[in-house]
């Protein structure tokens, strides 16, 4: 039971992670139909600009520590944020007229480029990720051993979360994001600058993705250039399962494959793991192609 | 002589919306028959519904005899129905011959393994097609673009090459979706011609939907009016023009 | 396009391929490898060509049919020892086409759940079953899993190579080039007109996938006698990726374009490595961390992507203007 209990808890703390890169796809989605193929590797490099910055932090806040932590990624957020818009900007949004494989492929390039250059910069060995925040060891309950950083991936993803729906719902800004996703020629007649909201729901989503990166080199802390493709990949497929385009879906999604994924690993098979997602999501496809959350699209004739 | 087509109380619902409201709608052999109505009637959901892109949700479909529901919109149009769209969807990389020829493998003889083997047969068999292709392009005075790209095509002569498209799958009844939408009054007079010359050479049923009533007017037998997915009248032009349920539909009251 | 005289020209192309064959036997290493990887890739786009280009199915999953074809192929050689010429060309043929029928099984399962999928999520779901593939075989230990199989007989030559080649050329362009073949860029024009002209999209798009997976089998079967070593790692979507990248810089549907972007982009890593003259490595790029040369590739390829589609979308090779 205690085991059971243990893997839960490790299949949230994963979950959590997915889901905040999961959220990032789905709101490009939302807004430009368009897969974001880099999203994956905006998480990437969270992590590593996490491991450049950990230094230049520690001459002038004590790592570590909350606050040290604190500035480390509230810095490497902001950084891929602008990572984000200027992809955006000089890669997707020349092509937003042209067919969407087009933007498709555009954006499978960006990734390998980022993944091939972070390679060819950073070196392909995995580094190891400083420790942002001190271990505190948590009193046993019934035979667990819970490891601080776990609780703190669940903490602080619930608190963007709740930072993300509070923008989204409350802001003008979230509002100018939601008309957009709906009808992005309305929200224009509107007077919405359509260009200024989707660079910021770019910025938004790769502001969580590089989150996410932090927060999983602070749970497994070797990183390395290629380490965004797969959690990049079952990040989209959270987002599918939980309905493209939907954003509690998204979370919802990033939950359900990262408990899933943890318990088959634990309880059947560990090598089999990564397939579990590509294998849910060709599921999803054939049963429920809109995800658990989403809407049916009608194709007009 | 039973119709050709035959819709019984054909209906189709998507979620809360009754798109068309049990129709019976009959279009005879060689029938010239017009489906008119005011914006969002359901006119091309009909169409959609006769071409097997819809699936009824409650009625029957009938054609030639047996019931096409349930049928993919390829058998549908392997039976012989052919159809045209509102926009126009011409396959664009393709060059206004192989439009016209791509819609020929409905008659092919031979099959994919005498394309491999290339041998006299199948080339024989080619040169059939590019022959009927040719003639059929040329009827509409269309031959000479016939290494044009579709797209390439001026609106109007995009409209005429759908419609010869449709025409190349030997269809007993034809279903053109708008086709003078965008035209100019030169162009529609040219278009009520091509109609008439296609029922006659063809000996083919027409169903058409269309907006203009000038049009419809002169050239329909028969008129079936919509009007929120339900039938409100049927009968020639002239008990339609006097209509008074047609004429508050399209005044709105 | 005019196919007249393809039939005479196959002939010929395999014929040439023979006499090369033999003029080689006294060649080796990796200049023939070279070679070998020029003709595998050949079919590799071609084959692709047909399932992107021509019917607009986005497949990011032509590398996994290429494993199951060299592991199918693999497996059956493996069982034989020693033997002559014919003996050895008869298993050969026999082991290539059933590693093609093998990886067109795979094709029909993939095309079969996809018929519905859009661009987008097309690609992802083929690349996901690409990754089902790899991680299925590297959990079969009956071919070595993630340590690897070996393989006995290195059969490939540039008989094979080349001559499986120019096969598969002439089936793609005849098949696509006839009244029957149009269908398919009928449905990837407009999926919803060609089902109202009569054309089965679903058949079009199986028989794609299952003809584009039989020839990446194919190419898988030799490759596995290339390089008598086969890892599931090797055949990642990297690869995959590789191979769409040949297919866009020809110009999707356009077959002479794709096979002139093969042979450039074989002999782009090449040129590269004669620049810095390192020692020769084969292989394609997979999944593991990439030497220099491949890694640099890899950024030029990435960036090639990026700049084609701002700028020529069409392809390298079409000379069509740029489309709609």
């Amino acid at each position: 039971m205690t085991e059971l209990l243990q893997q839960l808890i490790n299949g949230l703390a994963l979950g959590s992670i997915l889901a905040l890169i999961a959220l990032g796809y789905t709101m490009v989605y939302g807004i430009l139909r368009f897969i974001n193929f880099a999203h994956g590797d905006v998480f990437m490099l969270g992590a590593f600009a996490g491991f450049y910055l950990a230094p230049k932090i520690a001459l002038v806040l004590p790592l570590p520590s909350i606050a040290g932590a604190l500035a480390v990624m509230i810095i490497a957020m902001a950084i891929c944020a602008a990572l984000g818009v200027l992809i955006e900007r000089f890669a997707y949004r020349p092509l937003r007229q042209q067919p969407k494989l087009t933007m498709l492929i555009t954006a499978i390039g960006v990734s390998l480029f980022l993944e091939n250059t972070g390679q060819f910069v950073f070196g392909a060995n995995p580094k190891k990720f400083p420790q942002l925040l001190p271990a505190y060891p948590l009193p046993q309950l019934g035979g667990l051993s819970f490891n601080s950083n776990q609780i703190v991936v669940i903490a602080v993803t619930a608190l963007l979360m709740i930072g993300l729906r509070f923008i989204v719902l409350k802001t003008r800004m979230g509002r100018a994001m939601r008309a957009v996703s709906f009808n992005p020629e309305a929200a224009a007649l509107m007077g919405v600058n359509t260009n200024v909201v989707i660079s910021f729901t770019f910025a938004l989503g790769s502001a969580l993705a590089a989150a996410a990166g932090i927060l999983f080199a602070m749970n497994y802390p070797s990183i390395d250039p290629l380490m965004g493709i797969l959690p990049g990949l079952k990040a989209f497929v959270a987002a599918v399962l939980g309905g493209i385009g939907n954003l509690p879906g998204a979370a919802l999604g990033g939950v359900i494959i990262g408990v899933t994924e943890t318990l088959v690993s634990g309880y059947v098979s560990s090598t089999y793991r990564d397939a579990i997602a590509f294998a849910v999501l060709i599921l999803i496809l054939l049963v429920k192609p809109s995800g658990l959350l989403g809407k049916k699209e009608v194709d007009k004739v | 002589m039973s119709a050709l087509l035959q819709l019984d109380k054909a209906t189709i619902r998507f979620g809360g919306l009754t798109a068309v409201s049990e129709l019976d709608l009959q279009v005879g052999c060689n029938e010239l028959v017009g489906l008119i109505g005011p914006n969002g009637a359901g006119k091309t959901t009909a169409f959609n519904l006769i071409t097997g892109v819809y699936q009824p949700t409650a009625g029957g479909i009938a054609f030639d005899g047996s019931s096409i529901v349930g049928r993919k919109p390829c058998q549908i149009t392997a039976r012989g129905i052919a159809r045209t769209f509102q926009n126009i969807r011409l396959f664009s990389s393709l060059s206004v011959f192989d439009n016209v020829r791509a819609v020929f493998h409905l008659h092919l003889r031979g099959d994919v393994r005498q394309a491999l083997w290339r041998g006299r047969a199948f080339e024989r068999e080619e040169k059939s097609i590019a022959d009927r292709v040719m003639e059929l392009l040329e009827i509409f005075q269309l031959g000479r673009f016939r290494h044009e790209p579709a797209r390439s095509l001026s609106y109007g002569d995009q409209r005429r090459l759908e419609i010869v498209r449709a025409l190349a799958a030997q269809p007993k009844l034809l279903l053109l979706d708008e086709p003078a939408a965008g035209m100019n009054s030169t162009e529609k007079v040219e278009l009520t011609r091509l109609i008439r010359f296609i029922r006659e050479k063809f000996s083919i049923a027409v169903l058409l939907v269309e907006h203009d009533m000038q049009l419809v007017m002169g050239i329909c037998e028969r008129l079936v009016v919509l009007d929120y997915g339900l039938k409100i009248a049927e009968g020639t032009p002239e008990e339609i023009r006097q209509n008074p349920k047609v004429i508050a539909a399209y005044l709105g009251e | 396009m005019n196919l007249r005289h393809a039939k005479t020209v196959l002939l010929g192309a395999i014929a040439l391929s023979l006499v090369a064959s033999l003029f080689s036997r006294h060649i080796s290493g990796y200049p023939l490898f070279v070679a070998y990887n020029i003709g595998i890739s050949l079919i590799m786009a071609v084959s692709l060509n047909l399932i992107n280009g021509y019917t607009g199915q986005f497949s990011l999953g032509h590398a996994g049919f290429m494993a199951v074809g060299a592991y199918s192929s693999a497996v059956i050689t493996n069982h034989f020892g020693d033997l002559n010429v014919f003996a050895a060309n008869a298993v050969f043929t026999f082991a290539l086409l059933a590693g093609g029928l093998a990886a067109a099984l795979a094709g029909l399962l993939v095309g079969v759940p996809t018929l519905r999928l859009r661009g987008d999520y097309l690609a992802i779901v083929t690349l996901g079953f690409g990754e089902i593939i790899r991680v299925i075989l590297q959990n079969m230990e009956a071919v070595g899993g993630a340590r690897g199989l070996s393989v006995t007989h290195g059969w490939t030559n540039l008989f094979w190579t080349f001559g499986l080649a120019a096969v598969t050329v002439y089936v793609v362009a005849a098949l696509v080039n006839s009244t029957y073949g149009r269908g398919f860029i009928a449905v990837r024009d407009d999926e919803v007109a060609a089902e109202a002209m009569g054309i089965n999209s679903t058949k079009y798009k199986v028989t794609a996938f299952a003809v584009g997976a039989f020839f990446a089998g194919i190419a898988g079967g030799l490759y596995a006698h290339a390089i008598q070593f086969l890892t599931p790692n090797g055949f990642g979507f990297m690869l995959s990726i590789a191979y769409v990248v040949m297919v866009i810089l020809g110009g999707m549907g356009n077959t002479i374009g794709v096979i002139l972007a093969a042979i450039l982009l074989t002999l782009l890593p090449e040129g590269l490595r004669m620049l810095a003259d390192i020692e020769h490595l084969p292989g394609i790029a997979g999944s593991r961390p990439l030497s220099w040369v491949e890694n640099t590739r890899m950024i030029i390829y990435s960036l090639l992507l990026i700049v084609l589609m701002l700028t020529r979308p069409q392809g390298l090779f079409t000379l069509r203007r740029r489309s709609r």
